[in-house]
């Protein structure tokens, strides 16, 4: 029983990140999307498109990074189609995400129906975890590439908004469309911009669930991922690294589950499942009430339009 | 601040029209080098208008712009700064959830594409020594009181160089102490010769205090200007408003009853983050009192309001109302007449895109006649009574099926008194029912407050404006960090006192 436990807890931490690099990359994407004043819930859309459109080129090319490439371009597009449609007068980015989000996933499953049956090479992961001889860790050390990257991503945005120009007008129009056009910024541009550039990094998020985890493409392969970025966002306090730690505790709450049927508990395995669904619902609740101010919201974000 | 004295700024004839309304005809305006100039009009006179032609927003249709009398052409208010011409807004145009430093990096014309915090702080920090004030530039602007906001403001402005500033109701958002505080540091730096300042204002007190010359605007035309040391008060007053102005006693009905009318104990209240911000008030009002609740913004009086008006859950303690535990439900509201006028009453009390009769009617649209048995709207018996209303009060423009929020100010302030005081009333609680309100809709208004109480309602005035208190309250209290910490009458007022009271100095 003792080794079981560990197991289970060394099966979380290698679900954490398996799991939770879509996550990352999807709340990553958000989160710059959000820092400059617009709420994208077309993320969702954009991470279908992304794993469909990386499984079909992977598997034209042969080329798994040349698919991963191609999902985060299909994102950008997505993004930046979305942002465009934004920056006309009174149109709401919540109603104009939804259509994306319908839009994304509708024009996935459209363009995807040839891809269902093939099979596209995968996403070749680091070993870093061949100096252990018990089977369970060097399985959960077996890294995909994509994560590490979305750890250097999340380490860069964060050091970007902090430190460089570019990153201080980004937070300049997320948090005063006014005063950033009192200063003279392009504020559509600039939104334009980062909400491409968060497109691209959900479509990079996609790709990871068609050609590395669960590595397939069928209509059921995104779970809510990109909607529940919106939650992680917040419960990340706006702050990219921030965006790691939590997306590792949604990968290791979606994986309490299986980790645990694989040391023989199987009570209550689709509750185990549902977990990051209740800690999406109760983040909201929390998050939500009418008594309290986010700290941390880019301002804009609660200007009604 | 290296560089010679500021330009000499003058604007000549200038004439501006929005279509068919001439908003400004043939006004003149001489800002000389070094000197603190006011702007005075009451509001809608087209002092803004005139200050947005000479930033640059507005072009005028006539007239013409002159620095060191050259006539010159300012496209855009980025072109003003080439100028050395800056403006400070009447609302904040910093970032809340920025630091000082932040905000004043980024109003810079030219950003490294990697900044370097140190190097920004350092430079800062050693452009703001020769500053005559200091604000710390890690702190987060939310965190910062208006008048440290509003210094930051002008900081700003000064660390890109403008040599001219013009500032639009600087103190419109500031407590008296800030206000003069700010404005003194103004006037050290105009006397310096670093510095000429245009400041608009409405407040005499301001121009008497601070300003070496004044311009004075009346409904879109020059009207006059001058030394201030040369002019009497009465005399610009008279310029601003013509020769209409009656100065109106608010005659007071001395009330020997002593019934308590409005009873809070102990009342706690968070604020929106979950701060206890109201700790414990205790406070009783009678009939036919002012009670005035004065303090610095900021120490709690905008969520006791809030509680008062039911727009916020108190955390603790109990409001009486005639002896009777107090809830405010639509019921209690109305069988106690315990009316509400909140600060910024078209987003507090209003529904801006109703039009202003159904606005009026909030209080009383499912009764008889406004409602046929309740439940039917009766549209003309509403109107009637928006009619009356409009009349009464003298709203502007008198029409009831306007939007609310395409009111002026005044207006819609004019029209929540009108819903609140239509009827009878037994308690009003009143926050600054006057603010960035011009001298005559001040005056109406204070003297409906007076009026009110003296046909015997307990009124709880909260305002920031303590000559308002003043000039109103038969009883003085103090709020400091959620308390009421001093109590006096009016008429035995020390100034000082309350003063520091205010600031929490009161040991």
């Amino acid at each position: 029983m003792e080794v079981g436990w560990w197991g289970v807890l060394i099966a979380v931490l290698g679900g954490a990140i398996r799991i939770g690099t879509p996550f990352l990359f999807v709340s990553l994407g958000e989160c710059l999307t959000e820092k400059s004043g617009r709420i994208n819930l077309g993320l969702e859309g954009t991470l279908v498109m992304g794993a469909m459109t990386g499984y079909a080129v992977a598997l034209h090319s042969g080329s798994p990074w040349l698919g991963v490439l191609c999902a985060g371009l299909a994102g950008m597009t997505l993004g930046a189609l979305h942002s465009w449609l934004c920056s006309f007068r009174r149109v709401n980015d919540i109603a104009v995400g939804i259509a994306m989000m319908l839009f994304g996933t509708g024009l996935a499953f459209f363009l995807g129906k040839p891809y269902i049956q093939p099979s596209a090479p995968r996403l070749p992961s680091i070993d870093l975890g061949g100096w252990s001889d018990v089977p369970q860790l060097s399985a959960a050390l077996q890294i995909n590439a994509l994560f590490l990257l979305g750890v250097i991503v999340a380490i860069a945005l964060g050091w970007m908004l902090k430190h460089t120009a570019w990153g201080l007008k980004v937070r300049v129009v997320g948090e005063s469309a006014d005063a950033a056009r009192a200063l003279g910024l392009p504020v559509d541009r600039i939104r334009i911009m980062s909400t491409a550039l968060g497109g691209f990094l959900a479509g990079i998020g996609g790709s990871y669930l068609s050609l590395y985890y669960p590595f397939n493409w069928s209509e059921g392969l995104s779970s809510g991922q990109g909607l529940m970025a919106v939650a992680l966002v917040i419960f990340a306090r706006w702050k990219p690294v921030g965006c790691l730690w939590v997306s590792l505790l949604w990968g290791g709450a979606a994986a309490l589950g299986p980790s645990l049927q694989s040391v023989g508990i199987t009570g209550g395995y689709y509750i185990f499942n549902a977990i990051p669904y209740i800690m999406t619902l109760a983040v909201m609740i929390i998050t939500c009430s009418p008594r309290r101010n986010l700290a941390g919201v880019p301002h804009e974000l609660t200007v009604t339009r | 601040m290296t560089t010679p004295v500021p330009p000499d700024l003058e604007a000549r004839g200038v004439t501006k029209r929005f279509g068919p309304l001439t908003a400004l005809k043939d006004v003149h305006l001489h800002l000389r080098s070094g000197r603190f100039h006011a702007l005075l009009g009451e509001n809608g006179a087209g002092k803004s208008t005139l200050v947005k032609c000479i930033m640059g927003y507005y072009r005028p249709d006539g007239g013409e712009i002159l620095l060191d009398r050259q006539p010159v052409t300012i496209r855009s208010p980025r072109d003003a700064q080439t100028f050395g011409i800056g403006m400070v807004y009447q609302q904040f145009t910093l970032i809340p959830n920025m630091t000082v430093l932040e905000n004043l990096v980024i109003s810079k014309a030219r950003l490294n594409p990697v900044i370097n915090w140190k190097e920004e702080q350092d430079q800062l920090t050693q452009f703001m020594a020769q500053m005559p004030f200091q604000v710390p530039l890690t702190a987060l602007v939310s965190s910062l009181a208006a008048g440290e906001k509003q210094k930051v403001e002008i900081l700003k402005q000064l660390a890109l160089r403008n040599r001219i500033l013009i500032l639009d109701e600087p103190t419109s958002v500031l407590t008296p102490h800030e206000a003069d505080e700010v404005l003194g540091h103004l006037r050290a730096m105009t006397l310096a010769q670093q510095l000429s300042v245009l400041i608009i204002t409405h407040k005499l007190r301001e121009v008497a205090a601070f300003a070496d010359e004044v311009t004075v605007l009346r409904k879109g035309q020059f009207a006059g200007s001058g030394k201030v040391s040369e002019m009497k008060i009465s005399q610009m007053a008279e310029m601003m408003v013509g020769s209409e102005i009656t100065a109106k006693p608010k005659q007071r009905i001395e009330n020997s009853t002593k019934t308590p009318k409005l009873l809070l104990r102990n009342i706690r209240v968070n604020d929106d983050i979950g701060v206890e911000v109201v700790r414990g008030v205790h406070l009783t009002i009678h009939e036919g009192e002012i009670v005035g609740v004065a303090g610095v913004s900021g120490n709690g009086q905008r969520e006791l309001v809030e509680v008062l008006a039911g727009q916020r859950p108190a955390t603790g303690g109990t409001i009486h109302v005639h002896d009777e535990l107090y809830q405010p439900t639509r019921d209690n509201i109305l069988r106690h007449k315990m009316f509400c006028l909140p600060e910024e009453p078209l987003q507090n009390t209003c529904v801006g895109r109703m039009s202003v009769a159904e606005n009026l009617a909030f209080r009383n649209f499912d009764m008889e006649p406004h409602a046929v048995g309740g439940w039917l709207m009766n549209r003309p018996a509403l109107r009637r009574s928006a009619h009356g209303l409009i009349e009464r009060y003298n709203i502007k423009p008198p029409y009831p099926d306007t939007p609310i929020q395409s009111l002026s100010g005044g207006n819609v302030q004019r029209a929540v008194l009108a819903r609140e005081l239509s009827a009878e009333v037994n308690i009003l609680v009143v926050a600054n029912p006057c603010f960035g309100l011009d001298f005559l809709a001040t005056e109406e208004i204070r003297l409906q407050i007076v009026a009110a109480r003296n046909r015997g309602t307990a009124v709880l005035l909260v305002s920031e404006d303590l000559d308002e208190i003043l000039e109103l309250a038969d009883r003085v209290v103090v709020m400091f960090n959620g308390q009421l910490v001093y109590e006096t009458t009016s008429s035995g007022a020390d100034l000082a006192l309350i003063g520091r009271h205010m600031t929490g100095h009161s040991t």
